[in-house]
Parts: C-alpha cells; sequence; structure tokens
C-alpha cells in the first residue's frame, strides 16, 4: 500500500477534487450532501498534496508518463519542489475556503453549482501546477477559464454578468495568445514536453519565431497574472463575485498565471538573453505602483483588495526580472506569503460584511468595539500584507528586495520600498474606516460574525505568524526549490529517468 | 504557399483584432472565434504544410513510413477546436443572458460592475 501511493501520489491532489466534483454534481438537489462532500474532498486533497510534498522532498523530482508513453511522446506530469508547495499551499486555502462556506454559500448559490464548480477550480489549478507538456498547461488553463466563469456569475446579477463578460473577453484574448505562442514554439522545435523543450531550446539558433513565441508567452501569462498594462480586468471583475469565490480567485489564479511565467522563463527560455529582462522589470515597477495607486482612491473593500493582488504581484514579477537564485527564492517565498495573506484579506472582508452589512467603507464602522477578535484577526494579515516586521510579508518584501539591491536594481528596489508605505495607508484606511471610527447610521446593526467565519480566518492567520516568527524552514525550502528553478539540468534528468527504467530502446 | 497562408491567417487576424476593439457585444464574441480560428490555422501552418501520405501504419510495418504528415498539429487542433467551441458557446449565453438583464449588448451601457462600490458614489456618506 504504501508503494503504492508513492507510485501514484502525484495522481491524488487531481484525481480527488475531480471526483468529488463528480459526486457533488451528482447530488444535485441534496445541498448538505454537497457540502460533507466538499469538505471531505478538500480534507483529502490536502492529504494527498501533503504527501506529494513528502515524496519530492525526499525523492527529489517526482514524474509520472500518463499512458506509459515514454518523454517527450506521452504527457508528462512533474512535480519540483516549488509545484508541490504550490498544490499544498492551494489545498490548504481551498480548505479554509470550504469551512467559511458553511457559514457563507446561500442555498441559491448552491443550487446554482457552487460546490462542482469550486471544486472543478481546484482540478484546474492543481493541473497547471503539475503538468509538464505545455500543451497541456493550456487545457488545464481553459478548465481553470471555464470553473471561474460558473463561479463568477453565481448570483446572475448585473453587476456580476458585467464582471463576467470582461473577466471572459480578455481572458479568452489571454488564452488565444498562449495557444499562438504554444503553435510557435511547435513550429521551431517539434516538440511540446517541457523537459523536452529544456533540452532542445538552449541548442536551436534563435529565430523570430522563437522571439515572437517568447513575447507571446509573456503578454498571455501577463493578462492572466495581472501585469501592469494588462491588468483591467482583474478590478473590474473581482469585487462583483461573492466574498468567497473573490478569495479564492485573489489566491489562487493570479498565481497561476505567474507560475506559468516562472516555468517558462527559467525553464524555456532565459531570461537574461533576448532583452526579456528589462521589459519584465518594466512591468514589475509598473504593476508595483499602478496596483497600490488604484487602491489608493477606493472605498470598496473588495476594491481595495482587488487592486492590492496587482501589486503584490509586482513584486513578485520583481523576482523573476532579477532572476538570481537568491531573487528566485525570494519570489518563492513571496508567492506562498501572499496566497495566504490576501485570500485571508478577502475572507476579513466578508467577516466585515456580515457584521456590518456592506463593503462600504464609507458606511461602515464600529467593529473595534463590537468585535475586538476580528479586529486582531484583520491585523495580522494587514500588517504582513504591508510589510511590518515581524510577520511574513516583512521576510517576503526583505528578500525580494535584497536581492534586488544586490542584482543590480537598486532604482526598483526603492520603488518597492516606496510602494510598500503607500500599502501602509491602504489597510491603515480599512482599520481606521471600518474598526476605528464611530459607526456612521443611526441604527448601528452589528450582527455577530459565525465561528465557521473565524475559523478560516484564524487558521490563516496562525500560518502568516508561524512564517513570521520561524521563517528559517520555509526560507531555506525556497532556496532550494529556487536552485532547481534556476537549473533545468534535474528537471530534465528527471523526466527522462523514466524511460531507463522503462527499459525502452533509446 | 505558406506565405499566401500567412497573408489569409494575418488577413483573419486583423479582422479579429478589428471586431474584438467593437463596442457591439456581438461583435466582440465573432471577434473572439475569428481569432481562435485562425490560432488553429497557424498552428497547422506551423507545424510543416506539405503534400504527404496520410500518417497511417501500413499492414506488415511497425512504423510510420517516411514522408508521412504529422499527426501531432492535427490533435492540437482538435482539442483547441474543442476547448473553443465551448468557451465561445459559454460566452455567446453570457452576452444573450446579460442582454435580457440589462436590456442591451453595447459594452458603454454595462456600467453595473463599475458602479458597485465606485469610489465616485455621492450617495454615500464621506467620513461621518
Amino acid at each position: 500500500m504504501p508503494e503504492f501511493m508513492n507510485d501514484t501520489a502525484l495522481l491524488w491532489p487531481l484525481a480527488i477534487p475531480l471526483a468529488t466534483a463528480a459526486i457533488c454534481a451528482a447530488a444535485w438537489a441534496y445541498p448538505r450532501a454537497q457540502q460533507g462532500a466538499s469538505l471531505a474532498g478538500l480534507v483529502l486533497t490536502l492529504a494527498a498534496s501533503l504527501l506529494l510534498l513528502d515524496s519530492v522532498m525526499s525523492q527529489g523530482i517526482v514524474t509520472k508518463q500518463f499512458g506509459g508513453w515514454a518523454p517527450p511522446f506521452g504527457i508528462s506530469f512533474v512535480a519540483d519542489r516549488f509545484s508541490a508547495a504550490m498544490v499544498v499551499i492551494s489545498s490548504v486555502l481551498a480548505l479554509a475556503a470550504g469551512i467559511f462556506a458553511i457559514a457563507d454559500v446561500r442555498r441559491r448559490q448552491v443550487k446554482a453549482g457552487f460546490y462542482p464548480l469550486f471544486q472543478g477550480l481546484m482540478v484546474g489549478v492543481n493541473g497547471a501546477f503539475l503538468t509538464g507538456d505545455i500543451f497541456n498547461l493550456y487545457v488545464w488553463f481553459e478548465v481553470m477559464l471555464i470553473a471561474t466563469l460558473g463561479l463568477i456569475t453565481l448570483d446572475r446579477t448585473r453587476a456580476q454578468l458585467d464582471g463576467a463578460i470582461k473577466y471572459a473577453v480578455l481572458n479568452l484574448f489571454s488564452t488565444i495568445l498562449f495557444l499562438m505562442a504554444i503553435g510557435l514554439l511547435y513550429g521551431v522545435t517539434g516538440t511540446l514536453n517541457m523537459a523536452d523543450l529544456a533540452r532542445v531550446l538552449p541548442q536551436t539558433e534563435g529565430s523570430v519565431a522563437l522571439t515572437v513565441s517568447a513575447m507571446l508567452f509573456l503578454l498571455a501569462f501577463g493578462i492572466k497574472a495581472g501585469f501592469f498594462p494588462l491588468f483591467f480586468w482583474l478590478p473590474a471583475s473581482y469585487h462583483t463575485a461573492t466574498i468567497i469565490v473573490s478569495a479564492v480567485f485573489a489566491g489562487l489564479l493570479t498565481k497561476v498565471g505567474v507560475y506559468a511565467c516562472f516555468r517558462v522563463f527559467t525553464l524555456l527560455f532565459e531570461v537574461n538573453d533576448g532583452g526579456i529582462r528589462p521589459i519584465v522589470a518594466f512591468f514589475a515597477a509598473g504593476t508595483m505602483l499602478f496596483g497600490v495607486f488604484g487602491a489608493a482612491i477606493q472605498w470598496d473593500i473588495r476594491r481595495i483588495l482587488s487592486f492590492h493582488i496587482i501589486s503584490q504581484i509586482g513584486y513578485i514579477m520583481l523576482g523573476l526580472a532579477i532572476a538570481t537564485p537568491l531573487a528566485m527564492a525570494g519570489a518563492v517565498f513571496y508567492i506562498i506569503h501572499h496566497i495566504v495573506v490576501k485570500a485571508n484579506l478577502f475572507f476579513v472582508a466578508g467577516a466585515i460584511h456580515r457584521a456590518t452589512g456592506t463593503y462600504d467603507l464609507r458606511k461602515a464602522g464600529g467593529l473595534m468595539k463590537s468585535s475586538p477578535l476580528l479586529a486582531v484577526l484583520f491585523l495580522i494579515p494587514a500588517l504582513s500584507l504591508a510589510g511590518i516586521p515581524p510577520l511574513s510579508g516583512f521576510w517576503a518584501k526583505f528578500m525580494v528586495i535584497d536581492a534586488s539591491f544586490r542584482g543590480d536594481m537598486a532604482w526598483i528596489g526603492a520603488l518597492a520600498l516606496f510602494v510598500g508605505l503607500l500599502t501602509v495607508f491602504s489597510m491603515s484606511k480599512i482599520w481606521i474606516e471600518a474598526f476605528w471610527k464611530t459607526s456612521p447610521r443611526k441604527v448601528a446593526r452589528v450582527r455577530a460574525v459565525p465561528v465557521a467565519m473565524l475559523v478560516p480566518i484564524a487558521a490563516l492567520g496562525l500560518i502568516t505568524l508561524a512564517i513570521g516568527f520561524n521563517p528559517e524552514p520555509l526560507v531555506a525550502f525556497a532556496n532550494v526549490a529556487a536552485a532547481t528553478m534556476t537549473d533545468p539540468a534535474e528537471f530534465i534528468a528527471a523526466v527522462f529517468a523514466e524511460r531507463q527504467i522503462a527499459g525502452a530502446t533509446p | 504557399m505558406n506565405l499566401v497562408y500567412a497573408f489569409a491567417i494575418a488577413a483573419q487576424m486583423g479582422c479579429g483584432v478589428y471586431l474584438l476593439l467593437s463596442r457591439h457585444g456581438m461583435r466582440i464574441l465573432i471577434g473572439i472565434v475569428l481569432l481562435s480560428t485562425a490560432t488553429n490555422l497557424l498552428i497547422f501552418v506551423a507545424g510543416g504544410l506539405r503534400f504527404t501520405a496520410p500518417p497511417v501504419i501500413e499492414p506488415g510495418l511497425q512504423v510510420l513510413a517516411a514522408e508521412t504528415a504529422n499527426a501531432l498539429p492535427q490533435a492540437l487542433i482538435l482539442t483547441a477546436i474543442v476547448i473553443g467551441f465551448a468557451l465561445v458557446s459559454f460566452a455567446a449565453a453570457l452576452m444573450l443572458k446579460t442582454y435580457r438583464s440589462v436590456g442591451s449588448v453595447l459594452t458603454s451601457d454595462h456600467v453595473d460592475a463599475e458602479a458597485l462600490g465606485s469610489p465616485f458614489d455621492r450617495e454615500a456618506p464621506r467620513n461621518a
């Protein structure tokens, strides 16, 4: 049995959500059963992803060839430290969202298919993290896209339909660009397996098609991740969805785009050659700055947080722009910290809405007196996002900015520090308006926040505190993960090792 | 031969982008359809266009004979067509639903998402 689990560790984070989605869809008429099945599925997915992380930690990169087709002909699944960590952290977030859903998802939303779509989204996200085939990555992106479109229009209000159109059109455009990039890349190299591409591309002569392909990849993932000139769909749609959907989107979707960007621009293309570095640096700087400027004017909590997603993506891209192992480690650390903190802030926004009945900071207030526990729970992710020591955000920002000063890009490090200051401004705005000031409305209807909302907020807060007070294990992990990413040789060896074991003729 | 295809694809993509920039919802939709089919053609051409034998293994042989067509680009396009069809039908349904609830397909009339929690909302009290 342990051997079997070890052999198939790579498949369970995908198979369990897929099965859960099917069970939830079969139990369409029974909301209670769907809730139970969804929670059970999420717990099992987390267990499976921890198992995967454990086997990656003990045996290095884990690979699986589907249908027994030797690479590069079949579809490979690959888990290195980075992707295993992403699967674990997204499973943690999904479980937190599943618990939050007990208190937040209404019967009408369950009837609209919340649980099957949510599990479907997890299938897409985990698939995108684990696949080792560039065309297969496109397929997982589309699985994710169709699930998110269902989730964003859960209530079918006018605002949601409007937001969904903007979301759909720009994301469809992005996947079309992605497909074009794949087509051109295939035309030049004749292969789609990422490990094979990493082997073939350094020996391929540079051509226009390759450059165009690299730029198309950057643009496609840039739209997905929300880079500076391409992020407008994000703040136009995220705030319309129901809060739990916004939280999951904020935690996971843009990060899948960032993950794909890191994969393609470490394994396939080099940031150092072909003039990609100045473009990425420019994107990163613009993303940080304009995200935080956009947030400064907003009064709706969800809109403030949506703009902050963009701003934080800039910090992660900064790691890719510098592209030293130190910066990569900083980026890996930053992604893990950011998924936890950002989703947590959206959960807090949901709790604020439950307590005061509004997301609008101008109408909210008085929460400091009525729910002091929520105030403390808000402070942890908010200060962490702003990078106040000793919380996790401080170490994440420290690693990235330190790398930028060492990596001869001091201007962008200085910009990152300035953006951190403006982040403090936005977070203190939420603090002052929602918690500190007295409620502007005459009849203060402060409702109690249910335990099922507080538990995930507290749990994610504890993770933030744990990373903050004891960053050493995660820093060490990020360093090893970055070392694997910057040296594709290990990745290639892991994928092609299967062939010799299978005894196929070379 | 490839050049003819290149110009045809370029023309189709140009039309797609032009329609995508329109204010009319249906034109945007058709623009996406044009772009995604042009992309399928692009994969087709990038995979190599030649007059060759179909990729079928003859009886008695173990492997494909030399000079047969590459089957992979066609498999890729088939996948892309299926996925593209699903997404475009969803987008069409979304546009129809929006038309029914907003009463317009012009994106200039789609202002509900922007109005939700707008910072320029005059109704809301400021720093009461």
